[in-house]
């Protein structure tokens, strides 16, 4: 018997040639060849007008190659870049071009491309390139984009890039009315992806076939191969992407086209040359993409038992200079909000802002951390205000498992509804409180307290919408030797696809998992694919897969009939072989089944004399083919969700505060994760280790520190603070395993979970430690240096207020 | 082409690298991972951010950790060079390789060669680290994939693979 893959955690077979310095990252193909290399000229200003460029002196660099602008883009490459998610909300939608066009948004923004020898060359030539810039008011933070005094953009009467209301019963009359009311002024900063493999193209121009292909650090083959084909205005069937190891994404790379995408492949084209870029670290910072900033402001109203009656919430949204990924963010701020709980009556709205910072795309959580944060702060408020142990007062408002299927009636990221497919939160409460130790950490802190010391516990639930349509596709081919090829259009960053994949067609096709071959992103073998991006890999990519194995293995059980002359009903695909059922003596090997489905008038080898014209038992009554059928064991299978399933969690933590340093150290860090079945527990574990850290690096060190002159002063990884390993804590996980009804194997995604939660568990706990409610993330110990003396001064009113004025406790 | 040449001044070494002698001819300002990467054709050490903070391009200069791209390639011509492709011996990974492989100690595999490079010279010389010595053994180097505990755990189970008598390298 073949052993069953799907649940196990197997070893990823990814990890050979990685671990070898094996891995084919896109800046390792294009090394050692003679492609040209690039280096682009960014504005070293957030808000300017270009006057004049001089690049007189930049030409006398030897080994130049050619100095690109705007000037000399036509057709559709001088265009702006396209507006990927086009959404009603949208007031002014402003996307940046390939290279700046008289004005320049943000600092970072390209202005000049330089192709050379080499890269140093290229810089050489970068340095030496003359900009004359009228200077124009920078619009820095979210506060002042909101005042609206300045503008991001200098043809805009505003900052508005979107608006949009939704609202499910009527959440102000409910705040009004209800017997309690708090109001929350929240605010989060701006983080950033920060894969350590920078973005990276390479791009091959033959220019006797008139093709292109483009290798890039990317998320997504297929958008980038059409975008590529629009902007360049070749026939998509010359245009090939082509995706290799990826170092990471988080988000940040999933933006089709960068820049960079269409200018290298641009100048591949007008060269008739092999070019490449690799971006370096500082380039990342100032010019690839950012997430998470938000101002927030919560108005609720609730009863004795904390049960929210209505949620009424604003938030402004700050987006950067350019909107190419449309309000894919707030969208999902504003609807993942709700996490497990259903408010009464709930109206959100948002406003998504211009800044003349660099833009924003999703990262990692994509707009759920900043959701969950005003959610979870908010019923943390709620419990401290009436004086309720916190779990008490989220499971007062938890929807319960009979529930389920729960409609919000509001409209998800997908233009779909939000319904929650599954989840026992309830359970999955109790699993967190047993696993942290809950009930036990009162006597825990009086001992802490007695050795002097200061701790807090916190807790966070959300629920996370993932395996987002519209569609993924597999296709499987068998090769005459047995092995099986495997490919899906969309990209892997390091989620062990080539292995959850495998494992998946293995038990579907009953051979072992070493027979089988996966190969991600690659339009030349799948032109059908969206991306890897909001946890949908797995849900998306594997049913795909597993419908492409049951489309092979109909196909081998019915070659397989026709040989072993029996009904396919009786075969079973077991070890590699088809078997007649109950008579292992009666098979064929799956190889062998592949030689047979492909009639042949040559014998190559030995195999295929059995499928020559002559090689066989043969009825003359049919074509070699049949009708409607096709040559080769070869399947293929999409994938289209009616709507997004929903994994969920929940995260404690217990943190000291140093007394004197006000330095953050989190003793125990606990995760209880539910994201349906498991395909491989090793790698959502992983996952979820990954994710932890993103998020416990977002509460507590990494923040985009801009100047009111939009200059980024801690961009490099001396200053903006990615944790090494003495930052990040063990985590501790518990699984619920709640599987999706919308898939045929159960699977919610796993790829954001373990940061979502991230910045309102430690504002939790810490606001426990310290006794007054922690509303700004993230926090460095001097913030909470700051907010201690505030609070000793009693600017910040304590977290459980000894009597409440009647009727509403502002805070 | 000539004129350049002339500007810049181009310098003949030998670059020893996994025990190989490599012959390349570059400027003076060519970095060490660049060299490797672009004139050796050794891809496997990474650069992840140039100015010495990730670890990512990490490489043994005579058995020690040092950062390539802190490093001029002529200044190491003086020095016995690994990158992660010499680690391995032959099909055989070394212990370190096998317990990242083991303890699923990578994602995305960018920062890993860094990570090994670093792992083998701490337990050359310490073989029987405990858990809080192994973490900060990597404690230079960034991760951005896996949140550190199973690195953590692949270097102890190098340690353990070491100790069964593993071939060391
Ligand atoms: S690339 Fe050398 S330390 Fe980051
Ligand atoms: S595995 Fe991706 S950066 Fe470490």
């Amino acid at each position: 018997m073949t052993t069953q893959m799907f649940g196990e955690p197997v070893a990823r077979v990814e990890d050979d040639r990685l671990i070898r310095g094996k891995g084919r990252y896109t800046d390792d193909l294009a090394a050692n060849t003679d492609a040209l290399a690039s280096a682009f000229l960014r504005s070293p200003h957030a808000h300017a007008r270009i006057r004049d460029i001089d690049v007189s002196d930049a030409l006398e660099v030897e080994g130049l190659v050619a100095i690109y602008t705007h000037d000399d883009l036509t057709g559709a490459m001088a265009e702006p870049l396209p507006l990927l998610i086009p959404h009603p909300g949208i007031v002014d939608g402003r996307t940046p071009h390939a290279l700046a066009k008289d004005e320049v948004c943000h600092v970072g923004e390209a202005i000049a491309m330089v192709v050379a020898r080499d890269r140093y060359v290229a810089e050489d030539a970068v340095e030496r390139i003359r900009v004359q810039y009228d200077m124009l008011d920078p619009v820095v933070g979210i506060a002042e984009s909101r005042d609206g005094s300045t503008y991001a953009h200098a043809d805009m009467a505003d900052n508005v890039a979107a608006h949009l209301v939704q609202e499910s019963g009527d959440a102000r009359a409910a705040v009004e009315a209800a017997p309690h009311t708090l109001e929350l002024d929240l605010d989060i900063e701006r983080s950033a992806g920060m894969p350590m493999e920078g973005k990276a193209v390479y791009a091959q121009w033959d220019g006797r076939e008139e093709t292109l292909r483009i290798y890039s650090s990317s998320q997504t083959s297929a958008g980038l191969r059409a975008a590529v084909a629009a902007k360049l205005e070749l026939p998509l069937s010359k245009v090939q992407a082509v995706i290799p190891d990826v170092g990471g994404g988080f988000g940040t790379k999933i933006v089709h086209p960068w820049p960079e995408e269409l200018m290298v492949s641009w100048a591949a084209r007008t060269l008739g040359r092999d070019v490449r870029w690799a971006e370096d670290r500082r380039e990342h910072f100032i010019a690839s993409a950012h997430e998470r900033g938000q101002l927030q402001r919560v108005r609720v109203g609730f009863d004795d038992e904390g049960r929210l009656l209505g949620l009424d919430v604003e938030f402004w949204h700050d987006n950067g200079a350019y909107l190419p990924y449309g309000i894919i963010i707030p969208i999902v701020t504003s609807t993942q909000l709700l996490g497990p709980y259903k408010p009464a009556n709930y109206r959100v709205e948002f406003t998504s802002l211009y800044t003349n910072t660099v833009l924003v795309t999703p990262y990692r959580g994509a707009g759920r951390p900043q959701g969950v944060f005003a959610m979870e702060r908010t019923l943390d408020a709620i419990a401290d205000y009436l004086g309720k142990d916190r779990t008490v007062v989220r499971e007062a408002n938890f929807i319960q498992p009979d529930e389920m299927p729960y409609d919000h009636g509001l409209m998800f990221q997908d233009g779909r509804p939000l319904i929650y497919d599954s989840g026992d939160f309830p359970a999955s409460m109790e699993k967190i409180k047993k696993l942290v130790g809950w009930d036990d950490f009162e006597d825990y802190r009086e001992k802490a307290r007695a050795e002097g010391r200061t701790v807090g516990i916190g807790l966070a639930c959300y629920v996370e919408g993932t395996g987002v349509g519209p569609y993924e596709g597999g296709r499987i081919i068998v090769e005459t030797s047995g092995k099986v090829r495997v490919a899906t259009g969309l990209t892997s960053q390091g989620q062990g696809h080539e292995t959850a994949f495998a494992q998946i067609v293995a038990d579907q096709l009953g051979v072992p998992m070493d027979d089988v071959t996966v190969t991600t992103g690659d339009t030349r073998l799948i032109a059908y694919s969206v991306g890897t991006f909001a946890s949908r890999g797995a849900v998306m990519s594997g049913n795909a897969v597993a419908a492409a194995a049951l489309d092979v293995k109909e196909k081998a059980l019915r070659v397989a009939a026709d040989a072993l002359e029996a009904s396919p009903e009786d075969l079973e695909l077991v070890d590699g072989e088809v078997r007649v059922k109950g008579d292992p003596s009666s098979s064929i090997r799956l190889g062998t089944i592949a030689v047979l489905a492909n009639p042949l008038r040559y014998a190559f080898d030995e195999a295929s004399k059995a499928a020559t014209q002559f090689g066989g038992a043969t009825d003359y009554n049919k074509p070699p083919v049949a009708e409607g059928d096709e040559p080769g064991l070869e399947g293929s299978g999409f994938y289209s969700p009616i709507r997004a399933t929903f994994a969920n969690g929940m995260h404690a933590v217990i943190v000291e505060t140093d007394p004197e340093t006000a330095e953050v150290n989190i003793l125990r860090y606990c995760v209880v994760h539910d994201c349906g079945t498991l395909v491989n527990p090793t790698i959502v574990q992983g996952q979820v280790h990954g994710g932890v850290a993103q998020g416990v690096a977002g509460a507590l060190f990494e923040r985009m520190a801009y100047d009111d002159h939009g200059q980024l002063q801690n961009a490099s990884f001396m200053d903006f603070l990615i944790p090494y390993a003495s930052e990040i804590p063990k985590v501790e996980i518990d699984h619920l395993e709640t599987p999706s009804p919308l898939n045929s194997l159960g699977i919610k995604g796993a790829g954001e979970a373990g940061v979502i939660p991230g910045a309102a568990v430690l504002a939790s706990a810490i606001s426990d430690a310290e006794g007054f409610a922690v509303t700004r993330m993230p926090i460095s110990p001097s913030e909470l240096y700051t907010l201690r003396r505030r609070f000793k001064a009693g600017e910040i009113p304590p977290l459980r207020p000894s009597s409440h004025p009647a009727k509403t406790g502002e805070r | 082409m000539s004129d350049s040449e002339a500007r810049e001044e181009r310098h003949e070494a030998v670059l020893r690298v996994n025990g190989v002698a490599y012959p390349v001819t570059v400027p003076a300002r060519r970095l060490l991972s660049d060299c490797l990467r672009e004139d050796v054709g050794l891809t496997g050490t990474h650069v992840g951010c140039e100015h010495g903070v990730c670890g990512a391009c990490t490489v043994l200069l005579d058995g020690e950790p040092a950062r390539s791209c802190l490093t001029f390639a002529l200044t190491a011509a003086k020095h016995e060079i690994t990158t992660v492709e010499g680690l391995s011996d032959g099909e055989k990974l070394s212990p370190e390789q096998q317990g990242f492989k083991d303890c699923h100690g990578l994602q995305c595999g960018f920062c890993t060669p860094g990570f090994l490079t670093v792992a083998t010279a701490f337990l050359r010389e310490n073989p029987e680290p405990t858990e809080d010595e192994a973490r900060e053994a990597i404690g230079g180097n960034l991760c951005r994939c896996t949140g550190y505990q199973n690195i953590v755990a692949a270097v102890m189970r190098a340690a353990e693979l070491r100790r069964e008598g593993e071939p060391t390298q």
